[in-house]
């Protein structure tokens, strides 16, 4: 930058953006980014900012009747925290997406370090592809075909009784909670394997024949140091399936009985038939804290181990 | 344990995961053409009325008029929001770039029921009624991050001298943008209306909250569930959503590969989602 720049920079900035000034930020990076992104950023502003921000207000009002109470109270948050029901709720949704989250990652690594490490570079994209596939199709019928498989004349156990494995049907299998991790991890499979393929494939394969060569055999190599550079990505999918399938709607209310239900479910509830929205509202707002609160954790806890091993 | 005995087991590994993943989509063409009232074994028979029920049923018709309405609208309208943002991403550094891109993708990792509830909550206190136009506003939200993961590819892959060459030739930069930019990467603009269609074709959580008196595919696929004697030609409805979904997918998937040179196989393999 030359000094007359620098100088006309400076004026600027002094008489608050004259024209000169003004004209030539319209030029910069900043200002062509900054404006061809704005349709955009507008939109999730308008419709995801305001109204997550309206859902925040409405959670201190209060229902009364049809009408809603404007004068703020923490009324909801207290029935929400307190309530044995909604308590129940939150702990069963937290329980079965932390075991669909352990299920779904723990399956997906070995698929992800096959593809990585033992397909043929030109046969990666069909392999991902292959596996992506079932997450594009329709979720609602993906978990319906379940309900199919694991009903009491469903197709698992017609078939199990139809080739004598069984005497009767199996009824543990549907209407509880191990019906709606079973789903929910198979639903979620995909988008599991892609952020630990994307680290695998990251890694310097150097510092294996390293590893190798300073005597390390194959298991010590895994735990050292393909394990620690893959972390990033088991991180990344175990907050992409842990986040959302605490919300999950579909699942437990198809496959998951009155056992299995969650609390996406009962924010459904006071949203529609029980008509209660400021609850239903300080509900949702206090399972993405609650969220929020151990994804930040799990976060954190990735970044004080990584730093011990160095 | 050599290398490739672990190979070896991996591969196995492999092949029976995809088969987990597979298994229950494969129901759905077994029972569709199954001739029983029950999904069960053993198998009674092939027929082909389960079909012949759909075609006859106007309430269905509506609902896949407004499906196709609804997904249309939601591809063109995120695909042209992805485009500004993959644009400005791929090729201006800006301030807050980081936290503009990751707030607009925010909905890849939001559960669905939040978004539905606060779209619901807001349209309710602005007065506005529930319609397939608010469903749509729902699906471009949701739809958008994957367009702009799509097309953010084919942006960076772009050569820049192209455009400066036709910039040094006089053409405007409006000029420029329409005329060389546009065409090529024109594959994965195809691609990302392609995939927002699907992903709006299948999308239930937020139709079901905030469709009005018309439902979509999914929500009167949904309506149908309660009924046991409908199941069988939901699976007939099924298998035809899954055949539409497929070709739709490769159909994406070529163009997303025609859109990205040889350079950027990684972010070819993962669709440029990650």
């Amino acid at each position: 930058m030359s000094v007359i720049d620098a100088g006309v920079e400076i004026a600027g900035a002094k008489a608050k953006a004259p024209p000169i000034g003004w004209r030539r930020w319209l030029k910069t990076d900043s200002a062509s980014g900054l404006i061809l992104v704005s349709p955009t950023l507008l939109y999730a502003l308008l419709l995801l900012a305001a109204p997550l921000l309206t859902v925040v207000v409405i959670s201190f009002w209060t229902q009364d009747y049809l009408d809603f109470d404007r004068n703020l109270s923490l009324k909801n948050y207290i029935e929400a925290w307190t309530e044995p029901l909604y308590q129940l709720l939150m702990m069963r949704s937290l329980a079965i997406s932390g075991a669909v989250t352990v299920a779904t990652v723990l399956l997906a690594f070995p698929i992800a370090y096959y593809v990585s490490f033992y397909v043929p570079q030109q046969r990666k994209a069909m392999w991902l592809f292959l596996i992506t596939i079932p997450f594009w199709t329709s979720y609602l019928l993906r978990v319906f075909l379940w309900k199919v498989i694991l009903g009491y004349n469903g197709v698992l156990n017609s078939g199990l009784l139809g080739t004598g494995i069984i005497d009767e049907p199996l009824t543990f299998i549907l209407y509880n909670a191990n019906a709606v991790v079973l789903t929910l991890a198979h639903a979620w499979a995909p988008f599991a394997i892609l952020p630990i393929f994307v680290a695998l494939e990251k890694i310097d394969r150097s510092y294996l024949e390293a590893a190798e060569d300073l005597g390390d055999g194959p298991i010590r190599r895994f735990c050292r140091v393909t394990l620690p550079l893959a972390m990033p990505g088991v991180i990344a999918a175990t907050l992409i399936v842990f986040i959302p399938t605490v919300g999950d709607y579909v699942t437990p209310k198809l496959v998951g009985g009155t056992d299995g239900l969650m609390i996406a479910n009962m924010i459904q509830v006071q949203f529609g038939k029980a008509n209660n929205a400021p609850l239903g509202a300080a509900l949702a707002i206090s399972a993405m804290f609650i969220v929020a609160s151990i994804a930040v954790m799990i976060v954190w806890l990735n970044r004080r181990s990584m730093r011990g091993q160095s | 344990m050599s290398a490739r005995g672990a190979g070896g087991w991996l591969k196995t590994y492999a092949v029976v995961y995809l088969a987990f993943l597979y298994g229950p989509v494969l129901l759905l063409p077994i029972f569709a053409f199954n001739d029983s009232t029950i999904i069960s074994f053993p198998l009674k028979g092939f027929t082909t009325k389960w079909f012949e029920q759909l075609v006859n049923n106007p309430v269905l018709q509506g609902a896949v008029g407004n499906s196709l309405y609804v997904a249309i609208s939601a591809a063109s309208i995120s695909t042209i929001l992805g485009i500004f943002a993959a644009r400005a991403s791929a090729r201006f550094d800006f301030p807050a770039k980081r936290g503009i891109m990751g707030f607009i993708m925010l909905p890849l990792v939001l559960p669905e029921i939040i978004i539905a509830v606060a779209l619901l909550v807001i349209l309710i206190q602005l007065g506005l009624d529930l319609s397939l136009s608010t469903v749509i506003l729902g699906h471009v939200l949701v739809c958008t991050p994957f367009s702009i993961a799509i097309l953010s590819s084919a942006f960076q892959n772009l050569d820049r001298s192209l455009e400066e060459a036709s910039l040094d030739l006089g053409e405007t930069r409006l000029g420029t943008f329409f005329r060389v930019t546009l065409p090529l990467v024109a594959p994965g603009v195809i691609s990302s209306l392609l995939i927002s269609f699907t992903i709006s074709l299948d999308e239930f959580i937020i139709a079901f909250f905030l469709t009005g008196t018309e439902p979509t595919l999914p929500v009167y696929i949904w309506s149908q569930l309660r009924f046991t004697a409908k199941l069988p030609s939901v699976m007939a409805l099924g298998f035809l959503l899954l055949v539409l979904s497929l070709v739709l997918l490769l159909a994406a998937e070529y163009f997303r590969r025609r859109a990205i040179t040889r350079t950027g196989a990684q972010g070819a393999a993962t669709g440029g989602l990650m």
